[in-house]
């Protein structure tokens, strides 16, 4: 139960539980909804860019722990970023999830990332918390597509 | 009953762990382990006598041959048809449906209908579609009621003289929901409508007499009755099969062939291009004759302790609810919980040891119906044990206190 007590660490279950920067977003300047056919997750996403810097950002949708968590952590790590900065998360974020070396965990935002390493040991999950990742991208490309991620390579 | 814990020694996969774990195998509806008959039987073949089917003179190709027809035979006698030749052999129900779409799909002109149900598995929508887009057909779906039950008076409203086919399945994969095929066969035929029944979850659940039923064609997989996957089965009756044109083309389907003119062989080898799974087919043969061992009345009998058992189990977890809960229902359990998502259910329950499924099932235009995004089902087989309920109930409590 070990893997599964890191996959489940309580920072995940918490912001299941209570998920950050949750709901709908009446005014926003880039948005994109992400779906996930394999098991029926649909995420929105609402972001406010001015002069390259994500002001505010959102999600919205149904999905399961780990997806929720990782959109909810999403947020607070984007927020007040440059889009090219929130590029930079996402690479690094995709490395914690899919990489088998060790990650430097050195910096605050990498640190708060590091919850999601557990998923490393369960490849079928690792789509679920990438999946507001890639749909963050895609609205700060400011596309109105729908993102699937069993399209995407991990 | 059951000698269940006998059973179990013939299915070598059911011994092992998972995560350290018994592993507890409820997701017999997505595909079922093999017994050791049926390994040794396709094990023997690529031993001792492997070679290519029908043309060959030589002792080994007699053998494959006899091997791959008395296959041929057993499957008409499971079913009841009337001929060997109204068997055609395919990769699995998904090609027998794709199969017909794209053969009886020839004859069917703009304004055609044909009438399926708002629970059929994907395999028996997307292929209608298809025709949909090429030929202008209406497809009409007929509709379910909450607990998951066909709405039969709608049926008889949907059926018309337009009606060309009625494609329906006959246990529903997501929900368990036995549906009354004689009746539906029955109603069609007022209208001269074809009928087409899937049969994936039900013919190693069932009795199932094709010319009692009286249905057009039938279809179902090996590797959800025990068989290998890459196995399965077209029934028609011989002379709808006659008169289809065929569907793939080349080797084994032809009787001569000139630069000018083909000559196409009989049925069923018309509309078997190619070389077949030859050790395929011995493996559905000797899955059939397992469960005939075993006994359908037996089978049925403890399955249905099973699911009786299962439900009460379930019912009993609070925020637990039932997804499919039919009068006639097969043993399958869909439920999702309150608080949980399906696929943490899924990951948690997964390192119990409990193999269960979790998603749509392939029936997205059901989870629309119940308005959720997904499901958990446990679908049980006669080598399940009311033990192993315990541990699948144990396993969802423990879910539930961590999410709480």
């Amino acid at each position: 139960m070990d893997e599964l007590k890191e996959l489940y660490q309580q920072v995940i279950l918490d912001h299941n539980k209570n998920p950050r920067n949750f709901g709908e977003m009446k005014k926003c300047t880039n948005f994109a909804a992400g779906h996930n056919p394999l098991c029926g997750d649909q995420i929105d996403v609402f972001a406010v860019v001015e002069d390259g810097i994500v002001k505010d950002l959102k999600f919205n949708g149904s999905g399961c722990a780990i997806s929720k968590a990782s959109a909810s952590i999403m947020t607070t790590l984007v927020i007040g970023k440059t889009i090219e900065q929130a590029k930079g998360l996402f690479d690094e974020f995709h490395r914690v999830v899919t990489s088998d070396m060790t990650v430097q965990l050195d910096t605050l935002e990498l640190g708060k990332m590091a919850v999601f390493c557990g998923v490393r040991e369960f490849p079928a999950r690792v789509k679920c918390a990438s999946l507001a990742w890639h749909t963050m991208i895609q609205a700060l490309e400011n596309s109105q597509k729908t993102v699937v991620t069993e399209n995407l390579v991990d | 009953m059951l000698n269940v814990n006998e059973i179990r020694n013939d299915f070598p996969l059911l011994n092992r762990n998972v995560h350290g774990k018994p592993l507890v195998y409820l997701d017999n509806a997505a595909t079922t382990q093999k017994p050791l008959t049926v390994i040794e039987a396709m094990d023997n073949y690529y031993r001792q006598y492997n070679s290519n089917i029908h043309r060959g003179v030589h002792k080994l190709s007699q053998l494959s041959t006899n091997a791959y027809e008395n296959a041929r035979i057993t499957v008409k006698d499971f079913i009841n048809a009337g001929y060997s030749e109204e068997i055609i052999f395919t990769r699995g129900a998904t090609e027998s449906i794709n199969l017909l779409a794209t053969t009886l799909g020839k004859r069917l002109n703009a304004g055609d209908e044909i009438i399926i149900s708002h629970m059929e598995h994907h395999a028996n929508i997307v292929p209608w579609q298809m025709l949909r887009e090429e030929k202008g057909i209406v497809l009409k779906v007929i509709p379910i009621d909450d607990n998951g039950q066909l709405i039969f008076d709608e049926y008889e409203k949907l059926l018309s003289e337009r009606t060309k086919l009625v494609s329906i399945v006959h246990i529903s994969n997501t929900l368990g929901t036995i549906n009354p095929i004689k009746e539906i066969i029955d109603k069609a035929k007022e209208f001269n409508a074809l009928t087409l029944i899937d049969a994936s979850q039900s013919v190693h659940h069932s009795h199932l007499n094709v010319q009692e039923l009286g249905c057009d064609f039938l279809v179902f997989s090996g590797h959800k009755i025990y068989a290998p996957t890459g196995i399965g089965v077209l029934y028609g009756r011989k002379v709808l099969l006659d008169s289809l044109p065929p569907y793939q083309t080349g080797g084994d389907m032809i009787r001569s062939v000139s630069f000018e003119k083909t000559t196409f062989n009989d049925l069923p080898f018309k509309l078997e291009a190619g070389t077949p799974n030859i050790s395929g087919a011995i493996g559905l043969a000797e899955a059939i004759k397992y469960i005939l061992s075993i006994g359908l009345d037996e089978i049925i009998e403890y399955e249905k302790y099973l699911l009786d058992f299962a439900i009460n189990e379930l019912s009993e977890i609070p925020k637990l609810k039932f997804i499919g809960t039919a009068q006639n229902k097969a043993a399958v359990v869909s439920f999702i919980l309150e608080d949980v998502h399906p696929h943490d259910i899924g990951t948690f329950l997964d390192m119990d040891g409990v193999a269960i499924r979790t998603g749509h099932h392939c029936t997205e235009p059901l989870m629309k119906r119940f308005g959720v995004p997904a499901t958990s089902r446990a679908s049980m087989s006669f080598y399940n044990t009311t033990d192993e309920l315990i541990v699948l109930r144990n396993s969802i409590y423990k879910v539930i206190k961590m999410f709480s």
